[in-house]
Protein backbone atom coordinates (compact mmCIF):
# COMPACT_ATOMS: atom_id res chain seq x y z
CA UNK A 1 0.00 0.00 0.00
CA UNK A 2 3.12 2.15 -0.02
CA UNK A 3 2.05 3.83 -3.23
CA UNK A 4 -1.57 4.72 -2.29
CA UNK A 5 0.87 6.88 0.24
CA UNK A 6 2.86 8.21 -2.27
CA UNK A 7 0.33 9.09 -4.30
CA UNK A 8 -2.66 10.32 -1.81
CA UNK A 9 -3.48 13.72 -3.13
CA UNK A 10 -4.11 12.65 -7.13
CA UNK A 11 -6.47 10.02 -5.32
CA UNK A 12 -8.28 12.22 -3.30
CA UNK A 13 -8.63 14.85 -6.40
CA UNK A 14 -10.24 11.70 -8.42
CA UNK A 15 -12.07 11.02 -5.98
CA UNK A 16 -15.17 13.34 -6.81
CA UNK A 17 -15.28 11.70 -10.39
CA UNK A 18 -15.30 8.21 -9.47
CA UNK A 19 -17.86 8.88 -7.60
CA UNK A 20 -19.86 10.61 -10.17
CA UNK A 21 -18.90 8.06 -12.77
CA UNK A 22 -20.19 5.82 -10.22
CA UNK A 23 -23.51 6.69 -8.80
CA UNK A 24 -24.27 8.82 -12.54
CA UNK A 25 -23.21 6.62 -15.49
CA UNK A 26 -22.52 3.25 -13.93
CA UNK A 27 -25.38 3.93 -11.75
CA UNK A 28 -27.81 3.66 -14.59
CA UNK A 29 -26.23 0.80 -16.28
CA UNK A 30 -26.71 -1.66 -13.20
CA UNK A 31 -30.25 0.00 -12.80
CA UNK A 32 -31.43 -1.01 -16.64
CA UNK A 33 -31.52 -4.46 -15.03
CA UNK A 34 -35.07 -3.19 -13.80
CA UNK A 35 -35.94 -3.97 -17.94
CA UNK A 36 -36.06 -8.10 -16.64
CA UNK A 37 -38.07 -7.19 -13.55
CA UNK A 38 -41.19 -5.66 -12.30
CA UNK A 39 -39.62 -2.29 -10.75
CA UNK A 40 -41.47 -1.67 -7.62
CA UNK A 41 -39.96 1.78 -6.07
CA UNK A 42 -40.47 0.77 -2.25
CA UNK A 43 -38.78 -2.04 -3.63
CA UNK A 44 -36.17 -0.99 -5.38
CA UNK A 45 -33.60 -2.14 -7.90
CA UNK A 46 -32.45 -4.95 -6.42
CA UNK A 47 -35.50 -6.30 -4.84
CA UNK A 48 -37.80 -6.22 -7.33
CA UNK A 49 -38.93 -9.51 -8.36
CA UNK A 50 -37.34 -11.01 -12.00
CA UNK A 51 -39.93 -11.54 -14.57
CA UNK A 52 -37.15 -12.53 -17.50
CA UNK A 53 -38.00 -10.84 -20.71
CA UNK A 54 -41.46 -10.51 -20.49
CA UNK A 55 -41.64 -6.92 -21.03
CA UNK A 56 -39.36 -7.29 -24.09
CA UNK A 57 -41.87 -9.94 -25.42
CA UNK A 58 -44.73 -7.55 -24.96
CA UNK A 59 -42.61 -4.85 -26.77
CA UNK A 60 -42.51 -6.64 -29.80
CA UNK A 61 -46.01 -8.12 -29.62
CA UNK A 62 -47.36 -4.94 -29.49
CA UNK A 63 -48.53 -2.63 -32.75
CA UNK A 64 -46.63 0.24 -31.04
CA UNK A 65 -43.66 -1.89 -32.40
CA UNK A 66 -43.50 -1.94 -36.08
CA UNK A 67 -44.86 1.42 -36.05
CA UNK A 68 -41.66 3.38 -33.64
CA UNK A 69 -39.44 0.70 -35.78
CA UNK A 70 -40.87 2.44 -39.18
CA UNK A 71 -41.07 6.38 -37.73
CA UNK A 72 -37.35 5.66 -36.41
CA UNK A 73 -35.81 4.13 -39.22
CA UNK A 74 -37.37 6.98 -41.60
CA UNK A 75 -36.75 9.41 -40.29
CA UNK A 76 -32.70 8.30 -39.51
CA UNK A 77 -32.74 7.19 -43.62
CA UNK A 78 -33.77 10.64 -44.42
CA UNK A 79 -30.91 12.10 -42.63
CA UNK A 80 -28.59 10.23 -43.72
CA UNK A 81 -30.05 10.02 -47.37
CA UNK A 82 -30.23 13.78 -47.60
CA UNK A 83 -28.65 15.73 -44.51
CA UNK A 84 -25.33 13.80 -44.64
CA UNK A 85 -24.72 14.20 -48.49
CA UNK A 86 -25.72 17.98 -47.77
CA UNK A 87 -23.01 18.47 -45.23
CA UNK A 88 -20.44 17.20 -47.82
CA UNK A 89 -21.60 19.07 -50.84
CA UNK A 90 -21.77 22.25 -48.65
CA UNK A 91 -18.18 21.72 -46.84
CA UNK A 92 -16.88 20.84 -50.82
CA UNK A 93 -18.64 24.51 -52.03
CA UNK A 94 -16.62 26.26 -49.24
CA UNK A 95 -13.70 24.61 -50.06
CA UNK A 96 -13.80 25.76 -53.70
CA UNK A 97 -14.87 29.38 -52.65
CA UNK A 98 -11.71 31.49 -53.33
CA UNK A 99 -12.67 34.63 -51.80
CA UNK A 100 -11.73 33.83 -47.95
CA UNK A 101 -13.96 37.03 -46.12
CA UNK A 102 -17.14 35.62 -47.61
CA UNK A 103 -15.35 32.06 -46.78
CA UNK A 104 -15.31 33.11 -43.26
CA UNK A 105 -18.33 35.17 -43.06
CA UNK A 106 -20.60 32.04 -44.35
CA UNK A 107 -18.53 29.85 -42.07
CA UNK A 108 -19.23 32.00 -39.09
CA UNK A 109 -22.67 32.26 -39.91
CA UNK A 110 -23.76 28.60 -40.83
CA UNK A 111 -22.25 27.60 -37.18
CA UNK A 112 -24.40 29.36 -35.29
CA UNK A 113 -27.60 27.49 -35.38
CA UNK A 114 -25.95 24.47 -33.67
CA UNK A 115 -25.50 26.39 -30.46
CA UNK A 116 -29.46 27.02 -30.42
CA UNK A 117 -31.47 25.25 -28.32
CA UNK A 118 -33.75 23.07 -29.72
CA UNK A 119 -37.23 25.14 -27.63
CA UNK A 120 -35.94 27.93 -29.74
CA UNK A 121 -35.17 25.97 -32.60
CA UNK A 122 -39.39 24.59 -32.32
CA UNK A 123 -40.26 28.12 -31.50
CA UNK A 124 -39.21 29.85 -34.35
CA UNK A 125 -40.56 26.86 -36.60
CA UNK A 126 -43.62 27.46 -35.03
CA UNK A 127 -43.74 31.06 -35.72
CA UNK A 128 -42.62 30.78 -38.99
CA UNK A 129 -45.32 28.51 -39.76
CA UNK A 130 -47.78 29.67 -37.66
CA UNK A 131 -51.42 28.95 -38.79
CA UNK A 132 -52.77 31.85 -41.36
CA UNK A 133 -49.55 34.42 -39.73
CA UNK A 134 -46.69 32.54 -40.42
CA UNK A 135 -44.55 34.04 -43.07
CA UNK A 136 -43.64 29.90 -44.31
CA UNK A 137 -46.77 29.08 -43.74
CA UNK A 138 -48.20 31.58 -46.33
CA UNK A 139 -45.08 31.46 -48.37
CA UNK A 140 -44.96 27.47 -48.85
CA UNK A 141 -49.18 27.27 -49.01
CA UNK A 142 -49.26 29.97 -52.08
CA UNK A 143 -46.36 28.21 -53.95
CA UNK A 144 -48.73 24.72 -53.37
CA UNK A 145 -51.53 26.25 -54.14
CA UNK A 146 -53.08 24.81 -50.74
CA UNK A 147 -54.09 25.98 -47.40
CA UNK A 148 -52.23 23.00 -45.19
CA UNK A 149 -51.56 23.41 -41.46
CA UNK A 150 -47.91 22.47 -41.60
CA UNK A 151 -47.62 22.23 -37.57
CA UNK A 152 -50.38 19.29 -37.24
CA UNK A 153 -50.62 17.42 -40.37
CA UNK A 154 -48.93 14.25 -40.09
CA UNK A 155 -47.56 14.37 -43.83
CA UNK A 156 -45.19 17.37 -42.83
CA UNK A 157 -44.11 16.06 -39.65
CA UNK A 158 -41.21 14.61 -41.20
CA UNK A 159 -39.95 17.27 -43.63
CA UNK A 160 -39.98 19.51 -40.88
CA UNK A 161 -38.22 17.59 -38.80
CA UNK A 162 -35.42 17.11 -41.65
CA UNK A 163 -35.79 20.56 -42.60
CA UNK A 164 -35.05 21.88 -39.09
CA UNK A 165 -31.88 19.45 -39.06
CA UNK A 166 -30.31 21.24 -41.98
CA UNK A 167 -31.14 24.32 -40.50
CA UNK A 168 -29.34 23.68 -37.22
CA UNK A 169 -26.38 21.05 -38.14
CA UNK A 170 -25.44 21.29 -41.67
CA UNK A 171 -23.09 23.92 -41.37
CA UNK A 172 -21.73 22.52 -37.63
CA UNK A 173 -21.28 18.95 -39.64
CA UNK A 174 -18.97 20.76 -42.44
CA UNK A 175 -16.17 21.44 -39.75
CA UNK A 176 -14.38 18.15 -39.62
CA UNK A 177 -14.74 17.60 -43.56
CA UNK A 178 -13.10 21.04 -44.34
CA UNK A 179 -10.15 19.71 -41.70
CA UNK A 180 -10.03 16.73 -43.75
CA UNK A 181 -10.37 19.20 -46.96
CA UNK A 182 -7.57 21.66 -45.81
CA UNK A 183 -4.85 18.58 -45.28
CA UNK A 184 -5.27 17.21 -49.53
CA UNK A 185 -1.51 17.40 -51.03
CA UNK A 186 -1.92 20.46 -53.15
CA UNK A 187 0.63 19.39 -55.11
CA UNK A 188 -1.40 16.83 -56.61
CA UNK A 189 -3.41 19.53 -57.59
CA UNK A 190 -0.65 21.06 -59.53
CA UNK A 191 0.42 17.54 -61.16
CA UNK A 192 -3.26 17.62 -62.57
CA UNK A 193 -3.50 21.01 -63.62
CA UNK A 194 -0.44 19.84 -65.55
CA UNK A 195 -2.70 17.08 -66.76
CA UNK A 196 -4.83 19.48 -68.32
CA UNK A 197 -7.19 18.45 -65.25
CA UNK A 198 -10.50 21.20 -65.17
CA UNK A 199 -11.99 22.22 -61.60
CA UNK A 200 -14.69 19.10 -61.70
CA UNK A 201 -11.96 16.84 -62.48
CA UNK A 202 -10.20 17.78 -59.96
CA UNK A 203 -12.57 17.79 -57.40
CA UNK A 204 -13.72 14.27 -58.59
CA UNK A 205 -10.62 12.42 -59.03
CA UNK A 206 -8.12 14.08 -55.99
CA UNK A 207 -10.80 15.98 -53.75
CA UNK A 208 -13.16 13.34 -53.11
CA UNK A 209 -10.86 10.21 -52.98
CA UNK A 210 -8.91 12.78 -50.14
CA UNK A 211 -12.00 12.86 -48.09
CA UNK A 212 -13.29 9.33 -48.25
CA UNK A 213 -11.99 7.91 -45.53
CA UNK A 214 -13.23 10.99 -43.43
CA UNK A 215 -16.47 10.27 -44.91
CA UNK A 216 -16.79 6.77 -44.35
CA UNK A 217 -15.49 7.20 -40.46
CA UNK A 218 -18.30 10.17 -40.03
CA UNK A 219 -21.21 7.49 -41.82
CA UNK A 220 -20.02 4.75 -39.48
CA UNK A 221 -20.78 7.23 -36.52
CA UNK A 222 -23.99 7.86 -37.71
CA UNK A 223 -24.89 4.64 -38.34
CA UNK A 224 -24.23 3.93 -34.68
CA UNK A 225 -27.02 6.89 -34.06
CA UNK A 226 -29.58 5.70 -36.19
CA UNK A 227 -32.22 5.33 -33.35
CA UNK A 228 -30.89 8.06 -31.62
CA UNK A 229 -33.78 10.24 -33.36
CA UNK A 230 -33.17 13.32 -30.53
CA UNK A 231 -35.46 13.14 -27.59
CA UNK A 232 -35.96 16.85 -27.52
CA UNK A 233 -36.16 18.01 -31.12
CA UNK A 234 -38.91 15.36 -31.46
CA UNK A 235 -40.70 15.91 -28.24
CA UNK A 236 -41.14 19.24 -29.24
CA UNK A 237 -42.82 18.64 -32.45
CA UNK A 238 -45.33 16.38 -31.52
CA UNK A 239 -48.40 16.75 -30.76
CA UNK A 240 -51.89 15.04 -30.27
CA UNK A 241 -52.51 15.13 -34.38
CA UNK A 242 -49.30 13.85 -35.72
CA UNK A 243 -48.50 11.51 -32.53
CA UNK A 244 -48.72 8.82 -35.39
CA UNK A 245 -45.75 9.42 -37.43
CA UNK A 246 -43.88 11.35 -34.39
CA UNK A 247 -43.75 8.86 -32.07
CA UNK A 248 -40.15 7.23 -31.96
CA UNK A 249 -38.37 5.56 -29.30
CA UNK A 250 -36.92 7.86 -27.29
CA UNK A 251 -39.93 10.06 -27.24
CA UNK A 252 -41.48 6.20 -26.45
CA UNK A 253 -39.75 5.78 -23.43
CA UNK A 254 -40.13 9.01 -22.31
CA UNK A 255 -44.45 8.90 -22.36
CA UNK A 256 -44.04 5.38 -20.89
CA UNK A 257 -41.75 5.63 -18.42
CA UNK A 258 -42.40 9.66 -17.28
CA UNK A 259 -45.76 10.00 -17.93
CA UNK A 260 -47.55 6.77 -17.35
CA UNK A 261 -44.71 4.88 -14.72
CA UNK A 262 -44.08 1.98 -16.84
CA UNK A 263 -40.53 1.77 -15.35
CA UNK A 264 -39.93 -1.30 -16.11
CA UNK A 265 -41.33 -1.64 -19.75
CA UNK A 266 -39.79 1.48 -20.83
CA UNK A 267 -36.38 0.52 -19.30
CA UNK A 268 -36.71 -2.49 -21.73
CA UNK A 269 -37.37 -0.74 -24.55
CA UNK A 270 -34.28 1.98 -24.21
CA UNK A 271 -32.37 -1.02 -23.57
CA UNK A 272 -33.32 -2.44 -26.84
CA UNK A 273 -32.42 0.97 -28.50
CA UNK A 274 -29.31 0.55 -27.04
CA UNK A 275 -28.06 -2.95 -27.96
CA UNK A 276 -29.19 -2.36 -31.31
CA UNK A 277 -27.28 0.78 -31.43
CA UNK A 278 -24.38 -0.68 -30.72
CA UNK A 279 -24.83 -3.80 -32.93
CA UNK A 280 -24.90 -1.31 -35.26
CA UNK A 281 -21.85 0.77 -35.13
CA UNK A 282 -19.24 -2.25 -34.89
CA UNK A 283 -21.45 -3.82 -37.80
CA UNK A 284 -20.87 -0.47 -39.79
CA UNK A 285 -17.37 -0.42 -38.96
CA UNK A 286 -16.81 -3.99 -40.21
CA UNK A 287 -18.01 -2.90 -43.35
CA UNK A 288 -16.39 0.06 -43.65
CA UNK A 289 -13.11 -2.45 -42.74
CA UNK A 290 -14.35 -4.80 -45.55
CA UNK A 291 -14.24 -1.79 -47.95
CA UNK A 292 -10.78 -0.84 -46.97
CA UNK A 293 -11.48 1.75 -45.68
CA UNK A 294 -10.24 3.32 -42.39
CA UNK A 295 -12.61 2.17 -39.46
CA UNK A 296 -12.52 3.74 -36.57
CA UNK A 297 -11.76 1.37 -34.24
CA UNK B 1 0.74 29.63 -61.05
CA UNK B 2 2.48 27.07 -59.87
CA UNK B 3 2.90 28.24 -56.70
CA UNK B 4 -1.34 28.78 -56.55
CA UNK B 5 -3.26 25.90 -58.51
CA UNK B 6 -6.39 27.12 -57.61
CA UNK B 7 -5.83 30.18 -59.75
CA UNK B 8 -5.88 28.22 -63.03
CA UNK B 9 -9.65 28.57 -64.40
CA UNK B 10 -11.75 27.36 -67.01
CA UNK B 11 -14.26 29.40 -68.47
CA UNK B 12 -16.99 26.69 -67.01
CA UNK B 13 -15.28 27.19 -63.45
CA UNK B 14 -15.96 30.65 -63.38
CA UNK B 15 -19.39 29.98 -64.08
CA UNK B 16 -19.71 27.71 -61.57
CA UNK B 17 -17.54 30.46 -58.93
CA UNK B 18 -20.60 32.91 -59.63
CA UNK B 19 -22.83 30.33 -58.74
CA UNK B 20 -21.03 29.21 -55.45
CA UNK B 21 -21.11 32.69 -54.20
CA UNK B 22 -24.36 33.09 -54.87
CA UNK B 23 -25.57 29.87 -53.48
CA UNK B 24 -23.10 30.03 -50.17
CA UNK B 25 -24.01 33.87 -49.44
CA UNK B 26 -27.94 32.35 -49.65
CA UNK B 27 -27.09 30.04 -47.37
CA UNK B 28 -25.39 32.12 -44.81
CA UNK B 29 -28.50 34.48 -45.00
CA UNK B 30 -30.75 31.88 -44.34
CA UNK B 31 -29.00 30.58 -41.04
CA UNK B 32 -29.01 33.93 -40.04
CA UNK B 33 -32.92 35.05 -41.69
CA UNK B 34 -35.11 33.88 -38.59
CA UNK B 35 -33.57 35.13 -36.35
CA UNK B 36 -33.11 38.97 -37.80
CA UNK B 37 -37.12 37.98 -38.01
CA UNK B 38 -38.09 37.36 -34.74
CA UNK B 39 -35.71 40.09 -33.60
CA UNK B 40 -37.75 42.62 -35.61
CA UNK B 41 -41.05 40.87 -34.96
CA UNK B 42 -39.77 41.34 -31.01
CA UNK B 43 -39.62 44.83 -31.29
CA UNK B 44 -43.12 45.35 -33.58
CA UNK B 45 -46.05 46.40 -32.16
CA UNK B 46 -49.00 43.89 -31.70
CA UNK B 47 -50.96 45.18 -34.45
CA UNK B 48 -48.36 45.01 -37.18
CA UNK B 49 -47.54 41.39 -36.34
CA UNK B 50 -51.42 40.49 -37.09
CA UNK B 51 -51.16 42.41 -40.13
CA UNK B 52 -47.46 41.57 -41.92
CA UNK B 53 -46.03 38.43 -42.11
CA UNK B 54 -42.88 38.70 -43.03
CA UNK B 55 -40.78 41.92 -42.02
CA UNK B 56 -37.13 42.84 -41.12
CA UNK B 57 -37.44 46.08 -40.26
CA UNK B 58 -40.60 46.81 -37.59
CA UNK B 59 -42.50 49.90 -38.89
CA UNK B 60 -43.25 51.53 -34.94
CA UNK B 61 -40.53 50.18 -33.00
CA UNK B 62 -42.71 49.30 -29.91
CA UNK B 63 -40.86 47.89 -26.47
CA UNK B 64 -44.65 46.85 -25.18
CA UNK B 65 -43.69 43.05 -25.84
CA UNK B 66 -40.28 43.64 -23.43
CA UNK B 67 -42.17 45.77 -21.29
CA UNK B 68 -45.12 43.10 -20.56
CA UNK B 69 -42.07 39.77 -20.12
CA UNK B 70 -39.88 41.97 -18.03
CA UNK B 71 -42.92 42.97 -15.80
CA UNK B 72 -43.72 39.13 -15.07
CA UNK B 73 -42.59 37.51 -12.56
CA UNK B 74 -43.27 33.91 -13.88
CA UNK B 75 -40.55 34.92 -16.58
CA UNK B 76 -38.19 37.31 -14.50
CA UNK B 77 -37.94 34.10 -12.40
CA UNK B 78 -37.38 32.02 -14.81
CA UNK B 79 -34.69 33.91 -16.33
CA UNK B 80 -32.93 34.40 -12.84
CA UNK B 81 -33.47 30.71 -12.33
CA UNK B 82 -31.83 30.02 -15.72
CA UNK B 83 -28.89 32.13 -15.05
CA UNK B 84 -27.75 31.29 -11.36
CA UNK B 85 -27.85 27.38 -12.70
CA UNK B 86 -25.80 28.04 -15.11
CA UNK B 87 -23.43 29.97 -13.72
CA UNK B 88 -23.74 27.39 -10.39
CA UNK B 89 -24.00 24.14 -12.63
CA UNK B 90 -20.23 25.82 -14.97
CA UNK B 91 -18.15 26.08 -11.91
CA UNK B 92 -19.50 22.95 -10.68
CA UNK B 93 -19.25 20.92 -13.87
CA UNK B 94 -15.84 22.29 -15.10
CA UNK B 95 -13.90 21.74 -11.00
CA UNK B 96 -15.64 17.92 -11.18
CA UNK B 97 -13.75 17.15 -14.87
CA UNK B 98 -10.88 19.51 -14.05
CA UNK B 99 -9.74 17.54 -10.91
CA UNK B 100 -10.45 14.28 -12.30
CA UNK B 101 -8.93 15.33 -15.22
CA UNK B 102 -5.39 16.10 -13.64
CA UNK B 103 -4.55 12.99 -11.82
CA UNK B 104 -6.05 10.67 -14.72
CA UNK B 105 -2.51 12.85 -16.87
CA UNK B 106 -0.43 11.77 -14.74
CA UNK B 107 0.99 8.03 -15.96
CA UNK B 108 2.54 6.51 -13.48
CA UNK B 109 -0.70 6.65 -11.36
CA UNK B 110 -1.35 2.83 -10.84
CA UNK B 111 -5.22 1.91 -11.35
CA UNK B 112 -5.21 5.35 -14.27
CA UNK B 113 -5.12 2.81 -17.36
CA UNK B 114 -8.58 1.23 -15.92
CA UNK B 115 -9.92 4.32 -15.16
CA UNK B 116 -9.73 5.68 -18.39
CA UNK B 117 -11.15 2.77 -20.19
CA UNK B 118 -14.42 3.11 -17.94
CA UNK B 119 -14.25 6.36 -19.15
CA UNK B 120 -14.42 5.60 -22.06
CA UNK B 121 -16.57 3.21 -22.53
CA UNK B 122 -19.48 5.29 -21.00
CA UNK B 123 -19.13 7.09 -24.48
CA UNK B 124 -20.70 4.34 -26.07
CA UNK B 125 -22.72 2.64 -23.43
CA UNK B 126 -25.50 4.30 -20.97
CA UNK B 127 -28.42 3.25 -18.57
CA UNK B 128 -30.79 5.00 -20.45
CA UNK B 129 -33.19 7.69 -19.51
CA UNK B 130 -35.15 5.62 -16.99
CA UNK B 131 -32.65 4.05 -14.65
CA UNK B 132 -31.21 7.59 -14.58
CA UNK B 133 -34.29 9.38 -13.89
CA UNK B 134 -34.71 6.39 -10.79
CA UNK B 135 -30.77 7.40 -10.04
CA UNK B 136 -32.08 10.91 -9.59
CA UNK B 137 -34.83 10.30 -7.93
CA UNK B 138 -33.42 7.60 -4.88
CA UNK B 139 -30.81 10.39 -4.24
CA UNK B 140 -33.84 12.66 -3.53
CA UNK B 141 -32.42 15.08 -6.28
CA UNK B 142 -35.96 15.66 -8.01
CA UNK B 143 -37.53 19.01 -8.07
CA UNK B 144 -34.33 20.32 -7.28
CA UNK B 145 -31.84 22.25 -9.33
CA UNK B 146 -29.04 20.00 -8.64
CA UNK B 147 -30.62 17.78 -10.72
CA UNK B 148 -30.10 19.49 -13.69
CA UNK B 149 -26.34 19.81 -13.07
CA UNK B 150 -24.69 16.83 -11.55
CA UNK B 151 -26.30 14.06 -13.82
CA UNK B 152 -24.20 15.50 -16.58
CA UNK B 153 -21.18 17.02 -14.14
CA UNK B 154 -18.66 15.42 -16.13
CA UNK B 155 -18.44 14.97 -20.12
CA UNK B 156 -16.39 12.20 -20.73
CA UNK B 157 -15.25 13.53 -24.36
CA UNK B 158 -14.48 17.10 -22.31
CA UNK B 159 -12.68 14.99 -19.65
CA UNK B 160 -10.29 12.98 -21.71
CA UNK B 161 -9.53 16.32 -23.97
CA UNK B 162 -8.60 18.35 -20.74
CA UNK B 163 -6.45 14.85 -19.88
CA UNK B 164 -4.69 14.82 -22.71
CA UNK B 165 -4.16 18.77 -22.67
CA UNK B 166 -2.94 18.15 -19.28
CA UNK B 167 -0.48 15.56 -20.02
CA UNK B 168 1.71 17.30 -22.64
CA UNK B 169 2.38 20.32 -20.60
CA UNK B 170 6.41 20.07 -20.10
CA UNK B 171 6.71 18.25 -16.63
CA UNK B 172 9.46 20.35 -15.50
CA UNK B 173 7.11 22.75 -14.39
CA UNK B 174 5.43 20.67 -11.92
CA UNK B 175 9.24 19.05 -10.50
CA UNK B 176 10.48 22.73 -9.66
CA UNK B 177 6.66 23.25 -7.80
CA UNK B 178 7.74 19.70 -5.77
CA UNK B 179 11.24 20.85 -5.22
CA UNK B 180 9.50 23.68 -3.55
CA UNK B 181 7.80 21.73 -1.43
CA UNK B 182 4.10 21.59 -3.11
CA UNK B 183 1.91 18.62 -3.10
CA UNK B 184 -0.01 18.15 -6.20
CA UNK B 185 -3.15 20.10 -5.17
CA UNK B 186 -1.24 22.85 -4.72
CA UNK B 187 0.81 22.61 -7.60
CA UNK B 188 -3.02 22.01 -9.49
CA UNK B 189 -4.40 25.04 -7.91
CA UNK B 190 -1.08 27.05 -8.35
CA UNK B 191 0.71 25.67 -11.14
CA UNK B 192 -1.66 23.59 -13.69
CA UNK B 193 -4.37 25.68 -13.55
CA UNK B 194 -3.14 29.17 -14.48
CA UNK B 195 -1.52 27.72 -17.08
CA UNK B 196 -5.05 25.95 -18.72
CA UNK B 197 -7.06 28.82 -18.59
CA UNK B 198 -7.81 29.12 -22.35
CA UNK B 199 -8.79 25.24 -22.32
CA UNK B 200 -10.63 25.72 -19.36
CA UNK B 201 -12.42 28.68 -21.07
CA UNK B 202 -13.72 26.96 -23.82
CA UNK B 203 -14.94 24.03 -22.06
CA UNK B 204 -16.84 26.43 -19.20
CA UNK B 205 -18.14 28.02 -22.51
CA UNK B 206 -19.44 24.41 -24.01
CA UNK B 207 -20.65 23.52 -20.09
CA UNK B 208 -22.57 27.14 -20.09
CA UNK B 209 -24.00 26.74 -23.15
CA UNK B 210 -25.57 23.05 -22.05
CA UNK B 211 -27.05 24.00 -19.32
CA UNK B 212 -28.39 26.94 -20.59
CA UNK B 213 -30.08 25.48 -23.60
CA UNK B 214 -31.14 22.23 -21.94
CA UNK B 215 -34.69 21.19 -21.81
CA UNK B 216 -34.66 17.27 -21.07
CA UNK B 217 -32.94 17.77 -17.52
CA UNK B 218 -36.40 20.19 -16.36
CA UNK B 219 -38.80 18.14 -17.93
CA UNK B 220 -37.50 14.99 -16.14
CA UNK B 221 -37.11 16.08 -12.74
CA UNK B 222 -38.59 19.69 -12.28
CA UNK B 223 -42.23 18.47 -11.68
CA UNK B 224 -43.03 22.16 -9.85
CA UNK B 225 -43.59 24.81 -12.00
CA UNK B 226 -42.20 27.81 -9.74
CA UNK B 227 -38.68 26.54 -10.42
CA UNK B 228 -39.28 26.25 -14.39
CA UNK B 229 -36.50 27.54 -16.32
CA UNK B 230 -36.18 29.82 -19.44
CA UNK B 231 -36.60 27.03 -21.89
CA UNK B 232 -39.32 25.46 -19.81
CA UNK B 233 -40.74 29.28 -20.26
CA UNK B 234 -40.35 29.40 -23.85
CA UNK B 235 -41.26 26.35 -24.92
CA UNK B 236 -44.91 27.06 -22.09
CA UNK B 237 -45.43 30.54 -24.25
CA UNK B 238 -44.78 29.55 -27.64
CA UNK B 239 -46.41 26.03 -27.86
CA UNK B 240 -49.63 26.64 -26.59
CA UNK B 241 -51.18 24.37 -29.11
CA UNK B 242 -49.81 21.62 -27.24
CA UNK B 243 -52.38 19.75 -25.04
CA UNK B 244 -49.97 17.58 -23.23
CA UNK B 245 -48.09 20.84 -21.41
CA UNK B 246 -51.10 22.79 -20.62
CA UNK B 247 -52.08 20.20 -17.68
CA UNK B 248 -51.11 23.69 -15.22
CA UNK B 249 -50.44 26.37 -16.48
CA UNK B 250 -49.26 29.00 -14.09
CA UNK B 251 -48.18 31.46 -16.39
CA UNK B 252 -49.88 35.10 -15.96
CA UNK B 253 -48.98 36.16 -19.07
CA UNK B 254 -51.23 36.81 -21.94
CA UNK B 255 -49.52 34.58 -24.67
CA UNK B 256 -49.52 37.54 -27.31
CA UNK B 257 -47.52 37.37 -30.40
CA UNK B 258 -45.07 39.98 -29.71
CA UNK B 259 -44.54 38.40 -26.35
CA UNK B 260 -43.40 34.96 -28.07
CA UNK B 261 -40.80 36.99 -30.20
CA UNK B 262 -39.33 38.95 -27.33
CA UNK B 263 -38.80 35.11 -25.24
CA UNK B 264 -36.90 33.52 -27.69
CA UNK B 265 -34.75 36.67 -28.54
CA UNK B 266 -34.02 36.91 -24.68
CA UNK B 267 -33.32 33.03 -25.06
CA UNK B 268 -30.81 33.31 -27.58
CA UNK B 269 -28.91 36.42 -27.09
CA UNK B 270 -26.46 35.28 -24.22
CA UNK B 271 -25.25 32.54 -26.86
CA UNK B 272 -24.63 35.03 -29.32
CA UNK B 273 -22.99 37.11 -26.97
CA UNK B 274 -20.57 34.20 -26.20
CA UNK B 275 -20.87 32.60 -29.80
CA UNK B 276 -17.22 34.51 -30.94
CA UNK B 277 -15.89 33.08 -27.72
CA UNK B 278 -17.24 29.69 -28.52
CA UNK B 279 -16.07 30.20 -32.30
CA UNK B 280 -12.34 31.10 -31.54
CA UNK B 281 -11.71 27.61 -29.91
CA UNK B 282 -14.40 25.32 -31.01
CA UNK B 283 -12.72 23.96 -34.48
CA UNK B 284 -9.49 23.40 -32.38
CA UNK B 285 -11.77 21.63 -29.53
CA UNK B 286 -13.08 19.44 -32.00
CA UNK B 287 -9.81 18.32 -33.63
CA UNK B 288 -7.53 17.34 -30.47
CA UNK B 289 -10.60 15.58 -29.60
CA UNK B 290 -8.92 12.40 -30.47
CA UNK B 291 -9.72 9.47 -27.75
CA UNK B 292 -6.04 8.55 -26.33
CA UNK B 293 -5.10 6.24 -23.65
Amino acid sequence: MAHVARWRWLYLLLLPGVVYFALFRYGPMYGAVIAFKDYLPFLGVTGSPWVGTAHFEAFFASPDFPRLLGNTLILALLSLLIAFPLTVLVALLLNELRLNLLKRTVQTLIYIPHFLSWTVVASLTYLLFALEIGPLFQALNGLLGTDIDFLSDPAWFRPIIVLQDIWKNTGWGTIIFLAALASVDQEQYEAAILDGAGRFQRVWHITLPSIMPTVVVMLVLQMGQVLNTGFEQIYLMTNALNRQVADVFDTYVYFMGITQGSYSYSTAVGLFKAVVGVVLIFGANWVARRFKQTGIF
Amino acid sequence: MAREPYRFNTPAGRVFDVLNIVLLSALGVVALLPFVFVTAGSFATEAELASRSFFLWPNTVSLEAYASILTSPTFLRALLTTIAVTAVGTVVQLLLTASMAYPLSKVGLPGRKTLVSLVVITMVFSGGMIPTFLVVKDLGLLDTYWALILPMAINPFSLIIIKNFFQQLPAELEESAKIDGANELQTLWNVILPLSKPVLATFALFYAVGIWNDFMSPLLYLNDNSMWTLQMFLRQVTAATDLSMLESDPSSLPPAQGVKFAVIVVATVPILLFYPFLQKHFAKGMLIGSVKG
